[in-house]
């Protein structure tokens, strides 16, 4: 297998992106929707996930290990290509160069999101509807956010599109046609659910729900 | 002489592999019917440039003048094609010409396409009969699927679709999207599938398969329609089942 190394690797940064990053992303925008029901529905929420048994195994395994490689095999593919849409300007190239955009803000984003959140909770903070108000409160954070969470859902979708060429799953141009309008969907209903719950966080009726 | 119609080429020049570039300007007078290459051999014929100076004569490469070779590729108006059979009709004025650049330019519009032809030794693009004695004839092909083969088979090499592509570049060894297509074609012939695993190992090696970002801009490019993303798609696949062959240690048949 050693003299295959570079297929491996690409192969195992495609999948880790749809499993379990992918599943990880669409479980946590769903958790926090919950704040579109109120504080008090989303700290219930939180607090369910907080609870999970043998937790730091789950993070570890299921989120930091996959989004490590994830990211830094990713930040390697980047420097791999030279970007060339002003000359060739179709859409999937176009497609090419958003992926990479967004990858490289998600770096950014996610590190900065996980350092004023899981990090802070390590030191003792409580993760919940009252702190991401008050992250949220500031207009800088909520365009850093929306931006954050756009990418997010954006390089999952058209991952997801990738995915499934990269794997040999959609292999005629029909069927490469319809699953870029199938991840144009998961993208447009994963942006209006992330967006939902970035809103209600800076809603104030529902803070004092 | 009647009033005379005038053709403007901007052409960009480099006189070694070494050297700087530099563009140089050409007005030739128009014929009807004139392509990209009858242009550069009236140049040749008369390398005087548009300020009137003598210069070196432009060269470039070129064999068939029929688009069947490749060898007369370069970037016409910002797009790769081959000046054998571009119209000057065809284009908006100034026509600019320049070298492809993914690949080492040797001078002018001449640039070295050996990494193609490299690649080609890396994924055994061929089918091998050669023997000590005669092997007899092969099995048959389908004529649907000699058919379809043979749209495949329509790669000249140009290297238009490795221009095209971002990932072919200097800070990678992706060995481009013509490579692997050829790779389906001799996998698909009947006594070159006997082969078959041994180009998917080579297509799954350093610089292979893996390297394509899905940026699709070889299949729009490509001057002889090939379906070239299909090709890389379903290579996916095969090298996928190969992997898994490979891993879980299934014969190899």
């Amino acid at each position: 297998m050693a003299e295959n190394r570079d297929f491996m690797n690409r192969r195992l940064h495609s999948l880790l992106g749809v499993i379990p990053i992918g599943i990880f992303l669409i479980q946590h925008l769903t958790v926090n929707f919950f704040a579109t029901r109120g504080a008090e529905a989303f700290n219930a929420a939180a607090h369910f996930m907080e609870s999970l048994p043998y937790r730091i195994f789950l993070e570890i395994f299921i989120i930091f290990l996959p989004i490590l490689f994830h990211a830094v095999y990713g930040l390697y593919i980047v420097f791999q290509g030279k970007s060339n849409t002003t000359r060739f300007g179709f859409f999937r190239n176009w497609m090419f160069l958003a992926q990479r955009i967004t990858g490289v803000y998600l770096l950014v984003f996610i590190a900065w999101h996980v350092w004023q959140t899981r990090v802070q909770a390590a030191f003792g903070a409580d993760v919940n509807y009252d702190m991401m108000a008050e992250i949220l409160s500031s207009p800088f954070m909520l365009v850093f956010y929306i931006i954050g969470v756009l990418s997010a859902t954006f390089h999952f979708s058209n991952g997801l599109w990738s995915f499934l060429v990269s794997w040999g799953i959609t292999v005629t141009p029909r069927s490469q046609r319809l699953a870029t309008y199938a991840t144009a969907v998961v993208f447009v209903a994963l942006s209006v659910i992330g967006m939902s719950a970035l809103l209600a966080f800076i809603n104030p009726d529902l803070a004092n729900m | 002489m009647s009033e005379d119609k005038q053709v403007r080429f901007i052409i960009t020049r480099q006189d070694s592999p070494d050297s700087e570039p530099y563009t140089e300007e050409f007005n030739l007078s128009y014929r009807s019917n004139m392509n990209v290459i009858s242009a550069l051999m009236e140049i040749r014929r008369n390398p005087v440039n548009a300020e009137g100076q003598e210069t070196s004569p432009v060269v470039w490469d070129m064999n068939c003048l029929e688009e069947v070779c490749g060898a007369c590729s370069m970037i016409i108006n910002g797009k790769p094609q081959q000046s054998c059979t571009a119209l000057v009709d065809h284009f908006e004025q100034p026509i600019k010409l320049e070298p492809m650049r993914t690949f080492p330019v040797v001078r002018d519009l001449i640039v070295d396409r050996s990494r193609m032809f490299d690649s080609l030794k890396k994924v055994k693009a061929w089918i091998p009969i050669d023997g000590t004695y005669d092997l007899g004839p092969g099995p048959r092909m389908a004529e649907n699927k000699r058919q379809w083969a043979y749209e495949l088979s329509k790669c000249m090499t140009c290297g238009v679709c490795l221009e095209a592509c971002p990932n072919v570049n200097d800070n990678s060894d992706f060995m481009g999207p013509a490579p692997v297509s050829l790779v389906r074609l001799y996998n698909a012939h009947p006594t070159g599938e006997m082969n078959k695993p041994e180009r998917l190992e080579a297509l799954m090696g350093e610089g292979g398969i893996e390297s394509c970002g899905n940026s699709q801009n070889c299949v729009e490019v490509c001057p002889k329609g090939i379906p070239l993303t299909t090709s890389i798609a379903a290579l996916n696949r095969d090298t996928s089942l190969q992997a898994f062959k490979n891993f879980f240690g299934s014969d190899r048949a």
